[in-house]
């Protein structure tokens, strides 16, 4: 996997396209929170301009539209830029994939408004704009020197398999932002995200406490472990803050502004918290070589570290 | 097969008057933030109180649909020829709850120097979302099926709510700054009179009226 030579300016790229599609989250929740989805009612063009007035609601929803286009501009571009200068096939093909969930998501967001917000479409719209970020964050890593250096590597150890706690902690990521996602759209009441929460802090604590314990001196696997410790931690209290602002402002009579941001911000770290999963399971996959036997269900077996870099 | 037009023998026709009081302390209503879009707020000199419950001086609530739920004869009823007007002034629509018949024409109007979106959030009728540029042209609008009530709402404003109610007869009133209302009219018979607010809900209320009779009846919500 570490057949790629280190490009310094497609990565710094790479991480401009993440950083705008984590803003272009941030936008889009304030579209949500705002109640400004149907502020601009034709699409792709806003009150039949390339640039209406921004007033009102007409600044979030148009605002997202322009950073919408922005992050699919970046994106066809550094799709461009991988195909040419990347030598690694699955790259290219990853690239491809960004373009296509980017297209995707923009005719999602332009059937929002044209049916007016229908529920399937409007959480459809949210959680690819989630896995987008992911991939964006991905493309980044993959990009990165470190990955180009490789990790060292460890064997498989202990019950159950690190690697398939690795690959659980995304699913029920995004699982759980769906949740979130039919919540915030009003398809299902707010106790199945409030469930889930339960849930998804399980999964990813048992991955976190594995990878502390079993991989303690392998310092980017603790290192992502800890972010996504210190990630889940913030994503929960955002989610209790922005629970509670919603029943303390239940009848006020427009989006209240204490509202607007915990539940923007619990958006915003909640894409966070699926792009640190899944980088962490990236790391897992990269670093942590399938156990050659069958290992005991008790008990972490103490194998020393096997580092070949 | 299309039903009979409706008649009414003005010999026989009886009156239906009352008043909604409201029982209790009434809620402070907050005042509307409108800093979002400073044109708006540069057309009030006070601050604007959300109308979602407003009580009269005289103990009276304002805003609520009374209209004739169930016992009118299985007949078509024609829809007046003069529109009835929702109109968006300094960022509040006018009036706050707006009935009309089946087929009546809406005309819908922005008197104000900014840009509004007007979402009709129907179920039964085809919803629909369309933007309307300051002091553009009115628009107009039929609704072809009964449906009582679903709300308007503008996404530039988020605080701007209207409900409408589309009847498929004439027997129908709202509530004004005095809480009364009167349906004439009315055939002798027994009928079902419903009263819908926004914040308290429904309400029904069974009554009979004979030949010529002027009834009176009264409702009460409480706080």
């Amino acid at each position: 996997m570490q057949d790629s030579i280190y490009k310094p300016g497609l990565h710094r790229f790479a991480k401009l396209l993440a950083l705008c599609t984590l803003f272009l989250v941030i936008a889009g929740g304030l579209v949500t929170s705002n109640d400004a989805g149907l502020s601009v009612p034709d699409w792709p063009l806003s009150y039949g301009k390339l640039m209406p007035k921004m007033e009102g609601g007409i600044f979030y929803e148009h605002g997202h539209r322009m950073i919408a286009t922005l992050v699919g501009f970046l994106t066809v571009v550094l799709a461009i830029w991988i195909w040419r200068a990347d030598p690694r096939p699955w790259m290219k093909r990853l690239g491809l994939v960004a373009v296509l969930a980017v297209i995707a998501q923009g005719v999602l967001g332009g059937m929002t408004v044209i049916y007016l917000l229908p529920k399937s479409v409007s959480v459809s719209h949210a959680c690819l704009a989630q896995l987008f970020f992911s991939l964006a964050v991905a493309l980044a890593l993959f990009t990165s020197e470190s990955w180009r250096r490789g990790m060292a590597q460890v064997e498989d150890r202990g019950w159950p398999s690190v690697r398939m706690l690795a690959l659980s902690a995304p699913i029920c990521v995004v699982g759980q932002l769906a949740l979130g996602a039919a919540a915030r759209h009003k398809a299902i009441g707010a106790i199945y995200h409030i469930g889930g929460s339960a849930i998804v802090t399980g999964v990813i604590l048992w991955l976190v406490t594995a990878l502390l314990v079993r991989y303690s001196d392998h310092l980017e696997l603790r290192r992502s472990a800890l972010v996504l410790l210190v990630l889940t931690f913030a994503q929960l209290f955002l989610g209790i803050a922005a629970y509670m602002s919603r029943l303390a402002t239940a009848n006020a009579v427009q989006p209240m502004p204490v509202m607007i941001a915990f539940t923007v911000l619990h958006v915003a770290v909640g894409a966070l918290v699926l792009a640190r999963s899944v980088v962490t399971a990236i790391h897992v996959f990269n670093a942590v070589r399938v156990r050659a036997e069958k290992p005991a269900r008790a008990g972490y077996a103490a194998v020393s570290m096997n580092r070949e870099a | 097969m299309a039903l009979p037009l409706a008649h009414v023998d003005d010999a026989t026709a009886a009156t239906l008057s009352g008043k909604v009081t409201f029982t209790g302390n009434a809620p402070p209503m907050p005042a509307i933030d409108m800093s979002a879009n400073p044109m708006c707020e540069l057309q009030h000199h006070t601050p604007v109180k959300s109308e979602q419950v407003t009580v009269n001086a005289n103990g009276t609530l304002r805003n609520v649909l009374v209209w004739v739920k169930d016992g009118l004869p299985r007949a078509r009823w024609q829809a007046p020829e003069t529109p009835v007007t929702l109109d968006q002034n300094g960022c509040v629509y006018q009036p706050h709850v707006l009935a009309f018949m089946v087929n009546q024409q809406v005309e819908i109007m922005n008197d104000d120097p900014v840009n509004h979106n007007v979402h009709a959030e129907s179920v039964v009728n085809a919803a629909w979302n369309e933007s309307q540029p300051p002091r553009a042209e009115k628009k107009f609008k039929r609704f072809t099926e009964p449906e009582v009530w679903f709300p308007v709402s503008c996404s530039v404003h988020p605080w701007m709510r209207s409900y409408i109610a589309v009847l498929p007869h004439p027997f129908f009133a709202v509530t004004g700054d005095d809480g009364a209302f009167l349906i004439k009219g009315l055939a002798p018979g027994t009928y079902t009179l419903e009263t819908v607010h926004e914040k308290y809900g429904r309400k029904d209320s069974k009554f009979t009226v004979g030949p010529k009779e002027s009834k009176v009846l009264d409702f009460s919500y409480a706080g």
